[in-house]
């Protein structure tokens, strides 16, 4: 599907908006890293990704792998966006019985192909989903999303290792660079140096994104990288924690934290504004 | 030199090739890894989505040759078995029917979340091989002897575990795992074998057989230590002490019925397995016997140590996983059933 900026950014806004309305209804959980991917989600789900919010089954689907898998509500927020499940069912997030619960679980939610919850662990299915398809001569792809702090799991480049040995071009890794983790940012707890240094030795096809929360950026890396037949693409996206809603994007430790009901209308009419202007002046600035 | 194999050629040298058969039964000429070899194959033949991943110890398998006769579906990953369990699983998820090898301590221990997460919770079907488990690692050591893998693999939930040592039940229980849905865990030694079944038995995971009535007491034995079951039993038999063996191939699910028809019906029980006495195939039994009332019961396997360097014989004698220490169990409970 062809790339439409407003179309985009208006989803990323609704993606945004669900996210937290979910975390409202519970009135805490994973913000920054969910707001943080809410552009590549978009991205995804509106214009890249072979998927049918009416068939979640179809066999030749495209599979995200949110590895991070604590950013589920960021995933579930796209999902009710493309229809997948009524909208309602955000409000149950985390709630007993609930098919949304915090970390993705691909037995609960339609829409969701991987469970996740093990940092480093989704890297592997990931490699191994494209793996399957490369051996089955598919055409699908596979996404998948890893933060930045979960780069200090050792599992990580093992399957960096076997995606570049096998030549996944098949399988497209994002970072969610927002260069922060539970503790602090990822410099103070374990530094990580150049991410796209690392992926390059690991022999990757490397894109660095340097506004990663801007979805034409977004989308024309994730070309690039369908367009490169030699080397598995990592595309490394420089974001902000918490990006689009001020508060959060300017708080230092936005992880897990609160999310107020009472606050919502002001977030919501914050992120209508982005409309017009790109989302420019409400932190999503790289 | 790569670190697992130190020693392997000159133990080859050492030791002749383990070679047993009971009641004059001889089901196959090869040893076990052979066996293993040989049904993977077949089944890959016979099934395109039946997929072998192996973390560098195809040499000591002997599984190289797989790799060239089937490049689509034979795969050496490396030495990262966390990532070969990941892997495995994501290729399930796309219907690929992964088999995946390394030493049983490198595919329990190592890969233990893995398995948990993107395995069991994933709902994944991939199938774990272990070999070497318990003693039968003899030379390569404690490091590399795994006496926890059954336990630490018993407590993941719908998971099955089977224990094996015999050439005709790792054929027949391999198709089993390859044609049911799920996270199974395998271990077996890769040298020597031991027969005792014919040809045409037949075998259910979660089921196990008996293989000598008696009255007295039962044996409930898994892997190498059915063997020395069998043994144990022949010589009470000399003493007019009737025992049934009963081969508890899978420890998980385990054979509740069984167990309890056992008890019922001989009114003793003495379990023995290659495995610390904590978590495996006897705890499995003492659980469903203290919930069922107790009878006389007594358990044979490793006392909560670690393992060491030495060959099977050595290994046996000094962990307590002899025919004799298994008869003196017996004895025991026997005893006590008439007190």
């Amino acid at each position: 599907m062809d790339f439409n900026r407003k179309e985009m950014d208006l989803l990323a806004i609704k993606i945004r908006k669900n996210i937290l309305r979910t975390i409202a209804s519970k009135g805490t959980g994973h913000v920054g890293g969910s707001l943080s991917i809410a552009d590549t989600l978009a991205v995804l789900y509106g214009c890249v990704m072979n998927v049918d919010p009416a068939d979640p089954g179809k066999k030749d689907r495209d599979l995200l792998v949110i590895s991070k898998g604590h950013s589920g509500p960021a995933m579930y927020a796209a999902l009710a966006a493309r229809g997948y499940f009524d909208e309602g069912i955000l409000d149950t997030l985390n709630k007993n019985n609930t098919i949304l619960p915090s970390h993705t679980d691909r037995l609960k939610t339609p829409g969701v192909d991987m469970t996740t919850g093990s940092l480093g662990q989704g890297a592997s299915l990931a490699a191994g989903a494209a793996f399957a398809d490369q051996l089955n001569g598919s055409s699908n792809y596979t996404y998948l999303i890893l933060g930045d702090g979960e780069l200090e799991e050792g599992q990580v480049w093992e399957a960096a290792l076997f995606t570049a040995h096998r030549r996944l071009t098949n399988l497209i890794t994002f970072v969610d660079a927002n260069g922060k983790q539970l503790d602090g940012p990822t410099d103070q707890v374990c530094s990580l140096g150049s991410i796209e240094k690392k992926f390059e030795a690991f022999g990757f096809h490397v894109i660095s994104v340097e506004n990663g929360n801007d979805t034409r950026q977004i989308y024309d890396a994730v070309m690039e990288a369908r367009a490169e037949k030699e080397l598995p693409s990592v595309i490394v996206l420089h974001t902000v924690k918490g990006a689009g809603v001020r508060k959060y994007a300017e708080m230092e430790n936005c992880h897990s934290t609160t999310v107020n009901r009472e606050e919502l209308e002001a977030f919501y009419q914050e992120l209508d504004a982005q409309a017009d202007d790109g989302g420019k002046g409400t932190g999503k600035e790289a | 030199m790569r670190r697992r194999m130190m020693g392997e050629k000159e133990q080859e040298r050492k030791h002749k090739v383990r070679e047993k058969s009971m009641a004059g039964i001889k089901t196959s000429d090869k040893e076990l890894r052979k066996v293993f070899a040989e049904t993977l194959e077949a089944l890959m033949e016979e099934n395109p989505d039946v997929v072998y991943l192996e973390a560098d110890l195809a040499g000591a398998i002997g599984t190289t040759g797989l790799f060239r006769s089937h490049p689509k579906q034979a795969f050496d990953i490396g030495i990262m078995e966390a990532n070969m369990v990941g892997l495995g699983a994501g290729m399930s998820v796309k219907g690929k029917i992964p088999f995946m090898h390394s030493f049983g301590t490198f595919t329990s221990r190592r890969c233990a979340d893995q398995t948990f997460l993107s395995g069991c919770y994933n709902r994944a079907n991939i199938k774990l091989v272990g070999t070497d488990p318990g003693i039968t690692a003899e030379t390569n050591g404690g490091t590399h002897m795994p006496f926890e893998d059954m336990g630490i693999y018993r407590s993941f939930p719908e998971m099955t575990i089977l224990d094996v040592a015999e050439p005709h039940l790792l054929k027949e229980i391999m198709k089993k795992m390859a044609g049911q849905y799920g996270v199974m865990y395998i271990r077996f030694p890769r040298k020597g074998k031991i027969c005792y079944y014919e040809e045409k038995q037949t075998f259910e995971i979660g089921k196990g057989v008996i293989l000598r009535e008696g009255t007295d007491a039962s044996i409930l034995a898994s892997g190498v230590e059915v063997a020395e079951a069998i043994t144990a039993a022949e010589e009470l038999q000399k003493e007019n002490i009737s025992v049934r063996v009963v081969d508890m191939f899978t420890v998980k699910p385990l054979d509740e019925e069984l167990v309890l028809r056992c008890a019922r019906e001989t009114g003793a029980i003495v379990t023995a397995e290659n495995h610390n006495k904590i978590g495996g195939l006897g705890s499995a039994v003492a659980e469903v016997l203290a919930e069922a009332g107790a009878v006389p019961f007594l358990r044979i396997g490793v006392p909560d140590c670690f393992g060491e360097v030495g060959d099977r014989k050595f290994l046996a004698e000094k962990f307590g996983l002899t025919a004799a220490d298994i008869a003196g169990a017996v004895r025991k409970v026997v005893n006590k059933k008439g007190s």
